[in-house]
């Protein structure tokens, strides 16, 4: 195991989140903030309360998943894209690191900075609603499972992609669509029926409602559906990632 | 017994090894045609050919950028695609494009390259290579702000950061100002006394008669010849000698008629060509002959032709 070249490629990344710490962290803080006096102070005010849970507070794990989502995609796919872009993954490609180091090396830096920035909107949440968190292990465990998941399909679009264009389309026309869709906002049970069960198949459903449950022990599907959905998609992308690198896909001509 | 014995000796003898080497890129277009070739331990290896003959594609597959098509390669008897963390371990490569990050400082991504080759960090080995590549008091500045033969020295550090074995210099002098091309060749000298093997590919064929212990000519996807550099001039270099004579003719004295000489344009110069292999070129009888016809020189010359000229046909015969 070459551990000095996941720890290279990890600092790398960590770098480049350091060089861009306005964009990295002061915007998706700042519209989450947004999302609060929004959602929270105009919607809140209406609906006072789900399954016994203030408004601005029910949001708020819906709101950590929705910036983990993007944030995790997005900069998963930039990391792995740039290099191929300017052409330094030359030298990635001809150091003796396997594709399992390279994937933990970007994939773990885009998880690290996706999970500060969960845990930074949770501090700042703090300060507009209560909270309290009923399972602080299993907030970290989805916490850090989401994180690695979609860092991981963004790993995939980086490597997929072959423009700018097509690194924005994912995050911007599936991830957003399918968090908003996915119960950040509401509950699903509030949904009619035939739309609950469509809700099924957006695996955001399961991760959301996983996480809120730590939060509040209220959830639209049971957890441990949760955690397995969540392990399932992961192992999907696992999978792709392996046979990118096994085929070259993209990456070798 | 004997068999293995010298395959053993072979193995010693070359430290890269490609055998049957055909590259077919997604296009369609084979870029490569079944390429055999071995590089010595220690030698350095000047790999010519024109634009698009496959050098670049070579280096890449051997440094395992490129997937080949077919055939095999081994470095230090390291597969390079089942064995790949040990044949890549061994080898450095400066690329012929300018591949850098912009915002990284020199002294980061050069350390960042002795990361990724699972090294411990040697800050004293690293001032030596920048210091060697004069980029020393570059060595907080961001590589943007550099200029393109500066950052092909920093290409440089990076391929020599992890104390490779072999290296690989794909067009290492495009760029670069004469003054600091003699101290990268210096460097490059330095590393073969230390062992290292050295591959590179130039444009500049005086640089490759200067460095190389032996020549390999590529062009279209086929290697067409391999040779050392001494034995190469002396099998394809001509020789010319050229003689100004105190008077004018108009046609061949019948006493030189043996000898293939033209008559040069002012009427007064002979030019004779000669091949330098040829045990007996004959410019003494020649001599002898011209002042028994009555000719008397004034002043004479020889030129030899240089690689370049020998390249130049080489791949031209060719096309
Ligand atoms: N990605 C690619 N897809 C298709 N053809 C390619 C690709 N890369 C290179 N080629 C072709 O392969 C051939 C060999 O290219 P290569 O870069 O190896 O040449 P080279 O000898 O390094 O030339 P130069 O002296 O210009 O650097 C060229 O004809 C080139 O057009
Ligand atoms: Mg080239």
């Amino acid at each position: 195991m070459n551990l000095k070249a996941v720890q290279a490629i990890y600092n790398f990344e960590m770098a480049r989140t350091r060089r861009t710490i306005w964009q990295s962290i002061v915007s998706p803080v700042l519209s989450t903030s947004l999302y609060f006096v929004v959602f929270g102070a105009a919607i809140g005010s209406r609906i006072t309360e789900i399954e016994g849970v203030p408004y601005g507070s029910f949001i708020v794990p819906g709101l950590i998943m929705l910036t983990l989502l993007t944030q995790s995609t997005m900069n998963a796919s930039f990391g792995i894209y740039f290099p191929r872009f300017t052409g330094t993954i030359y030298e990635i490609l001809s150091a003796p690191v396997s594709p399992f180091e390279i994937v933990l090396g970007y994939v773990g830096a885009a998880a690290t900075k996706s999970i500060i920035l969960g845990l930074i909107i949770l501090a700042t949440s703090w300060l507009f609603v209560p909270l309290r968190i009923e399972h602080p292990f299993w907030m970290v465990t989805f916490l850090v499972l989401t994180a690695a998941t979609f860092s991981l399909l963004g790993f995939i679009i980086g490597i997929w992609a072959d423009g700018f264009e097509k690194l924005q389309i994912v995050p911007l026309l599936i991830v957003t669509p399918l968090t908003f869709l996915g119960g950040t906002f509401y509950s699903t049970s509030v949904l009619p029926p035939v739309w609950q069960t469509i809700s099924l198949f957006n695996p955001v459903v399961y991760l959301i409602s996983g996480f809120r449950w730590s939060f509040f022990e209220i959830s639209d599907v049971s957890h441990t559906v949760s955690v397995g959905m969540t392990l399932l998609f992961l192992v999907v992308c696992l999978i792709t990632v392996w046979w990118m690198f096994k085929t070259g896909y993209k990456l070798k001509k | 017994m004997a068999a293995a014995t010298l395959l053993k000796f072979l193995a010693m003898q070359s430290i890269i090894s490609v055998t049957n080497l055909s590259k077919r890129y997604a296009s369609g277009f084979e870029a490569l045609k079944r390429i055999n070739l071995d590089i010595h331990r220690g030698e350095i290896f000047a790999l010519l050919g024109p634009n698009g003959a496959g050098k670049t594609t070579l280096i890449g597959i051997i440094c395992g950028i490129l997937v080949p098509s077919a055939g095999k390669v081994t470095v230090d008897s390291h597969d390079i695609i089942t064995d790949y963390r040990a044949a890549r371990s061994l080898i450095g490569l400066v690329p012929q494009e300018l591949h850098t990050d912009a915002f990284e400082s020199v002294w980061a991504t050069v350390s960042f390259s002795r990361g990724l080759f699972n090294k411990p960090k040697n800050p004293a080995y690293i001032e030596k290579v920048l210091r060697a590549l004069s980029l020393w008091d570059k060595k907080d500045d961001k590589i943007m702000t550099l200029s393109g033969g500066m950052k092909r020295r920093v290409l440089i550090a990076k391929a020599l950061s992890h104390e490779p074995q072999v290296l690989f210099l794909d067009e290492p002098t495009a760029g670069v100002d004469v003054e600091l091309r003699k101290d990268m060749w210096q460097v490059v000298r330095d590393l073969r006394d230390s062992g290292v093997t050295i591959i590179l590919t130039t444009h500049y064929i005086e640089e490759a008669e200067d460095m190389a212990d032996r020549i390999g000519v590529i062009n279209k996807g086929g290697i067409i010849l391999v040779e050392e550099k001494a034995e190469l001039m002396r099998k394809l270099g001509k020789k010319q000698l050229t003689l100004q004579l105190q008077q004018q003719l108009h046609a061949l004295p019948a006493e030189l008629s043996a000898f293939k000489l033209t008559i040069g344009e002012d009427g007064s110069t002979l030019i004779y060509n000669y091949d330098t292999k040829a045990e007996r070129t004959g410019v003494a009888t020649l001599l002898g002959e011209l002042s028994r016809a009555g000719l008397r020189i004034r002043d004479l010359q020889t030129t030899q032709s240089s690689l370049e000229d020998i390249f130049v046909g080489l791949v031209s015969d060719r096309q």
